[in-house]
């Protein structure tokens, strides 16, 4: 079967999956605002470090005084050009700010600079694997552009209070095409954005502190319409299970009115994540003008052939890359492979538990298992107190028959609260498994002999007995007789 | 020996030779403003007791056999718009009557670390919109050279604190004219620099892609003295140039033999005052005199210039002023219903009739629908009068014209009028769009006695050649040495 044939099938089989469940074709698309993990902001020198007290990390130039000029990150300009590159876009040589023009108390100047009609990327996309299938999702543009700061509104409705100190965090937005048709692929297309913005060292990838946040756009159309339908803004959306619901969400909402015989109105929307639903913010006649124009205070930005060249080389393995690696030369299963590459850390963790001599697969099912239930993030196995040459060490005794599965786990768990080896801990307990077979079988008689009536039910034919003298044996050397020999044994003696 | 009448180089140094200290020079400022003052409002603010302690403090460095920089103990009149920490700074305007600022701006920073003194805040037209000082919502300024009349605008203050002896130099900007056309109403010397000579951090944005700081003066080479001071790239604004500063002083000396002086035919056209044309025509012949050849020019897209600046300079002010909303400085309106009644009322309160009509006015150029019409069609102009002036260029060295088509006027002869006030901008604007240095000295006087300004305009950092021809022109004239008597 050809690719194309293969392809072809499959969409069919995804159209039909989609179209048994509602008429409509829906499209989507994605601006996702990532948080840049410069150290200092985009235009002056204050700390972008999370949850400082309110406005300490506010200076003359972010917080708007009268006089103050920007001044240029060049860390920022590097952290978008990794993603531009790693994402395949267009490097444009000659960018430039622009003067995004709008009042809100968390906006100091009044304006946020932002990129307009000269973004520093055009076009590339992101290649993500959703339903089985590799799909390469479309961007528009990535630009850099500031953020605005924090209104908190007292309970007591007494104030509004401003944190400034978010104000001039560098983000890119990162503008997909309308390319995703589904929710859970715009959570997939979320989810691996983020593993290509940790992989590449520009964003912590914290979602709980609003490191990456989206705003979607969706409409729905008939299947087989070429035009696209009306489309709804959702904004603030912090989470991937949060963009999937309110774009499950909306799906009903438009489904509803379209079948209906409504029509829907084109307006900005706002995720309730309370509610778990979207809520009008204003109508297209309410739209903000944001009367952009090109930032004076900023001269264009020019990239240079040898900044591109050097951002290129330095440009690390990506997650996808890095889990096509792990599927083709370490045999792993698409299933182990795409978990194990989710985080970077997880990855690390596993390559260099491989680095120690452990098998693969046996890494990966330990860690998908016994390391990630230890873990509220999977981000933390990096400080995780086994490191992943002492997993490869347990690993080892396992794969040699020196102790047993069930033992492995109770010695994981020590190495996991003591800090000690695997090798110290089965020594002192001794805990190593008997693969002594003259003792095994001393221990196999003596169980055979003390049941005479089971060893003649068993011989009349009652052969699920064989687990019974299986425990017996395996209680008597308090568990660390190797089963395998035991089953070997008895079998010889009973059926013998 | 008269104080107030040394040049800013003869002053510095008895200063810096301890002749003369520098608490003696600001009390002997200090003086002629607790005179002057009350008739001219050159000031927003007198700062006697930080400029007497500044003062005190050079003298006490230059006891200890320090060096205080080539300014030491120079009187300077900063105009509102330049920021000052611990200071307060109002731009002119009520919406910052009681700002007092957190930091310090560059060019007010290199005036101090170079040994000036601040004696205070010029008055100025509010947030430098303005060509008459009547703008201000501190109240008028007044021309030394005859009380009843404007001195000009935006940067009147300084130039008016300039002619009175009320200081030795003073710092203007200028985003249409507001140093040269001031200087030329005040009969004193005001260069507007090339774009990005002098950093703008800490100058309060009216237009940023057209302000530009400079000094004003009584002489050539005292601005010119204050300009090397000031000038230079500045980390803290990303548009300043990086090329070294220029030797101005020496500039000032060095004649015009074999310098091609570009007079354009449109600068001479109806309107132009003929008095005022008879000064400046005498000018050009005088400086052929000392050597220079005059070649015509053209400058076909001049007719343009006013148009384009106003859409231009309105459409950036209507965003450099978003930021004054009472959320974190400056006037509040008291108890808002909501956001947008803080923010309407807070903003008609603060800023007087003609901040508002431009903050109209550019957000209407910068609307959707309008943007292509009026803001790029705007700049796209803007880029046709800069290349009249490269091609200009490519057959002279400088240009010498009028700073204004009109004499100075009357106090509130105009105020009712925009258009016409926006008019007399004609012969200044062209500079800003084009980023080229102008200056404006005196070149006589007309029969009732005011002062007519000669306008040099140069190349991109062409500042030197630009001092050559205003010091050659200076040395054959007096026209500077003349004090105006302030009748009250």
């Amino acid at each position: 079967m050809t690719m194309a044939m293969t392809m072809a099938k499959t969409m069919a089989k995804t159209m039909a999956k989609t179209m048994a469940k509602t008429p409509w074709e829906v499209v989507i698309g994605l601006e996702v605002h990532v948080q840049l993990a410069t150290q200092t902001k985009l235009f002056c020198g204050c700390s972008t470090q999370f949850g400082a007290p309110p406005n300490t990390n506010v200076c003359a130039v972010c917080s708007g005084q009268p006089g103050v000029l920007p001044v240029l990150n060049a860390q920022a300009i590097t952290f978008a050009l990794k993603l531009g590159l790693a994402t395949g876009g267009t490097i444009r040589r000659r960018s430039r700010f622009a003067r995004k023009n709008y009042f809100y108390p968390d906006l100091p100047k009044g304006y946020q600079i932002s990129q307009y009609d000269e973004p520093l990327v055009e076009g590339g996309a992101v290649e993500i694997w959703y339903e089985g299938q590799p799909r390469s999702i479309g961007l528009t543009r990535i630009h850099l552009e500031e953020d605005a700061g924090k209104n908190v509104h007292l309970a007591t409705g007494a104030a509004s209070l401003v944190d400034l100190n978010r104000a001039g965090v560098p983000l890119i937005e990162v503008v997909s095409e309308p390319a995703l048709r589904a929710p859970e692929e715009a959570a997939e297309y979320m989810r691996t954005l983020r593993g290509i913005v940790r992989a590449l060292g520009i964003c912590d990838g914290n979602l709980e502190q609003g490191s990456l946040r989206c705003d979607a756009n969706i409409s729905l159309r008939p299947w087989g319409q070429q035009a696209l339908g009306t489309k709804v803004e959702v904004k603030n959306i912090n989470s991937f299970r949060f963009v999937q619901k309110a774009l499950e969400y909306e799906i009903e909402r438009q489904g509803g009115l379209l079948t209906r015989g409504q029509t829907i109105q084109q307006e900005t929307r706002q995720w309730n994540a309370e509610g778990g639903r979207t809520e009008s913010m204003r109508s297209k006649e309410e739209a903000h003008d944001y009367r952009y124009f090109p930032e004076p205070d900023l001269p264009p930005v020019m990239i240079e052939e040898g900044l591109i060249d050097a951002v290129r080389a330095a440009l690390p393995e990506l997650p996808l890359q890095r889990r096509q690696r792990l599927m083709e030369q370490d045999g792993l299963s698409e299933y182990d492979a795409t978990e194990l590459t989710r985080e970077s850390e997880l990855t690390d963790y596993y390559s260099r538990a491989v680095a120690a001599g452990a098998l693969p697969k046996r890494v990966a099912n330990w860690m998908l298992t016994e390391l990630l239930s230890r873990v509220t993030d999977a981000r933390d196995v990096a400080q995780a107190p086994v490191a992943p040459a002492g997993l490869a060490e347990l690993l080892g005794l396992l794969e040699s028959g020196k102790v047993s599965g069930k033992l492995a786990k109770e010695i994981w768990a020590k190495m996991w609260d003591s800090g000690r080896t695997a090798l110290q801990i089965a020594t002192e307990g001794g805990l190593f498994q008997q693969s002594d077979s003259g003792a095994i079988e001393q221990a196999v008689r003596a169980v055979v002999d003390a049941h005479p009536d089971r060893v003649a039910d068993y011989r009349a034919g009652k052969t699920k007995l064989m687990g019974w003298f299986v425990g017996q044996v395996m209680q008597a050397t308090q568990g660390k007789a190797n089963p395998q020999l035991v089953n070997t044994l008895l079998t010889q003696l009973l059926d013998g | 020996m008269d104080i107030v009448e040394l040049t800013v180089t003869a002053l510095a140094e008895r200063v810096r030779g301890r002749q003369l200290s520098a608490v003696e020079v600001a009390q002997a400022y200090l003086a002629r403003i607790a005179e002057l003052e009350p008739t001219l409002h050159a000031f927003i603010t007198v700062d006697a007791e930080g400029a007497l302690a500044a003062a005190r403090a050079l003298d006490l460095r230059l006891a200890r056999g320090e060096d205080v920089g080539p300014l030491a103990g120079v009187p300077i009149a900063l105009k509102d718009i330049f920021v000052t920490q611990g200071l307060r700074t109002t731009c002119g305007s009520r919406i910052l009557a009681d700002w007092v600022p957190p930091y310090e701006g560059t060019p007010s920073a290199r005036l101090r670390a170079a040994g000036a003194v601040v004696l205070g805040k010029a008055n100025m037209d509010e947030f430098a919109m303005g060509s008459s000082n009547e703008n201000s919502a501190f109240g008028v300024c007044r021309n030394p050279w005859d009380v009843d009349r404007v001195p000009g605008g935006s940067s009147g203050g300084s130039a008016a604190a300039v002619a009175g002896r009320l200081c030795l130099g003073a710092l203007g900007t200028d985003t249409g004219g507001s140093i040269r056309q001031p200087a030329a109403l005040c009969g004193v010397v005001g260069i507007k620099p090339t774009y990005g000579r002098v950093s703008r951090y800490g100058v309060i944005a009216f237009a940023s892609s057209l302000d530009q700081v400079g000094p004003i003066a009584r002489t050539t080479e005292d601005a010119a003295a204050l300009l090397e001071v000031i000038a230079g790239h500045d980390p803290l604004d990303a548009t300043s140039l990086p090329q070294p500063v220029g030797r101005y002083r020496e500039a000032c000396r060095r004649g015009v033999r074999g310098l091609r002086i570009g007079v354009p035919a449109e600068y001479f056209a109806a309107g132009l005052d003929p008095e005022i044309e008879t000064a400046v025509r005498a000018a050009i012949d005088q400086l052929a005199a000392q050597g220079a050849e005059v070649v015509d020019i053209s400058l076909p897209h001049t007719k343009y210039a006013i148009a384009t600046y106003y859409l231009l300079c309105t459409a950036e002010a209507s965003s450099n002023l978003a930021r004054y909303d009472g959320v974190r400085f400056g006037l509040r309106a008291a108890r808002p219903r909501d956001l947008r009644d803080l923010y309407s009322r807070t903003r008609h309160d603060g800023f007087g009739p003609e901040v508002r009509r431009r903050i109209i006015l550019g957000t209407f150029a910068l609307s959707a629908g309008y943007y292509d019409a009026y803001y790029a069609k705007g700049q796209r102009v803007r880029t046709l009068i800069r290349q009249d002036f490269s091609r200009a260029f490519e057959r002279c060295d400088v240009i010498v014209v009028s700073t204004l088509p009109i004499m100075v006027f009357k106090l509130g002869e105009r105020l009712d009028d925009s258009l016409q006030m926006y008019l007399a901008d004609i012969y200044t604007i062209s500079c800003n769009l084009a980023g080229l240095p102008g200056l404006s000295l005196p070149c006589g006087f007309s029969r009732q006695g005011l002062p007519i300004g000669l306008q040099v305009l140069g190349p991109p950092l062409g500042e030197e050649q630009v001092f050559a021809v205003a010091g050659s022109y200076e040395q054959a004239h007096d026209w500077h040495r003349r004090v105006p008597e302030v009748r009250r």
